[in-house]
């Protein structure tokens, strides 16, 4: 079963950062271990996720993941969890608030901006 | 009138990136201010047990993460010691042994009135820490009022003791 697991994480995934002893039985609980990963920062690193990560931080986000995936917590679950510990920062995709309103609408607003004094100048 | 605004936009993203980048990427801001201590439970460093309810008293106190491992900590570690004459300081070892520690306190001195140990480094997630060493202060209500990031400097004992005064 293991060896199977290992197999199917194998070709679906590169197994990045993730060491050997944190890979989980099931297989599909490890996928959904990896997309979460893949959705949460490293701390520490600039722009990395925890999947890619070795920081000390990022591995035990790993374990920690996999952990409360065996208690039976939904990847909304798991995530909002190290959301409330960390906040925005840990998460690659900032929800929308309306203090994080600027950093959704900001690039719209000035592609539209920019797509007006294009169009107006061709005229 | 149409370029006035179009500079004034370009103008005020410039001070809002510049303003940005004074931002230091290294710290981010604790997501636990203001809220209740998390629950805990560890095995202590006289081999009974160090929990939340150890910190549910009617007083300030500091909760210092460290480890005897970790360089910066040894930094701190006097201005611990100077803090701990008028407050207390509960201590939580990340991925430590009471050995280590030991040998450490011995050479330096122990200002923790009571040391947890956080194992495998769950506690530490649940209270937001993502370094060592890392500082919360505890008002009488048991909330997280202040979360200070690295080692406690001389110019940072200034700004604690301070924030100490006024609360």
């Amino acid at each position: 079963m293991r060896l199977l697991s290992l197999i199917l994480i194998f070709l679906s995934t590169n197994l990045m950062s993730v060491e050997p002893d944190e890979i989980l039985d099931n297989p599909n609980l490890e996928i959904r271990a990896k997309q979460i990963g893949q959705q949460l920062r490293c701390l520490v690193c600039q722009n990395e996720d925890i999947q890619n990560s070795n920081a000390d931080i990022a591995k035990d986000l790993r374990i920690l993941v996999r952990k409360l995936l065996l208690e039976n917590m939904s990847d909304k679950e798991i995530i909002k969890f190290i959301h409330s510990r960390y906040g925005d920062f840990v998460l690659f995709s900032p929800p929308l608030r309306i203090d994080t309103m600027g950093l959704w609408l900001l690039p719209v607003g000035f592609f539209l901006l920019m797509v007006f004094f294009f169009f107006r100048r061709q005229k | 009138m149409k370029y006035i605004i179009l500079i004034v936009l370009l103008l005020s993203t410039f001070f809002l990136f510049y303003e940005g980048l004074k931002n230091d990427p290294r710290i981010i801001p604790s997501n636990l201010i203001s809220k209740e201590i998390p629950r805990f439970r560890l095995n202590s460093f006289d081999n009974k047990s160090f929990e939340d309810n150890d910190l549910r008293t009617k007083d300030l106190k500091l909760v210092n993460f460290f480890a005897s491992w970790c360089p910066p900590c040894k930094l701190e570690h006097s201005n611990l010691i100077e803090l701990s004459e008028n407050l207390k300081i509960y201590g939580i070892a990340k991925k430590d042994t009471i050995k280590n520690i030991n040998t450490w306190f011995s050479n330096m001195g122990n200002p923790y009135t009571k040391i947890g140990f956080d194992h495998d480094g769950m506690v530490s997630i649940n209270w937001g820490v993502y370094g060592l060493p890392e500082t919360f202060i505890i008002n009488a209500d048991q909330k997280i009022i202040y979360r200070h990031v690295g080692a406690i400097t001389k110019k940072d004992m200034k700004k604690i003791k301070l924030f100490l005064d006024k609360n």
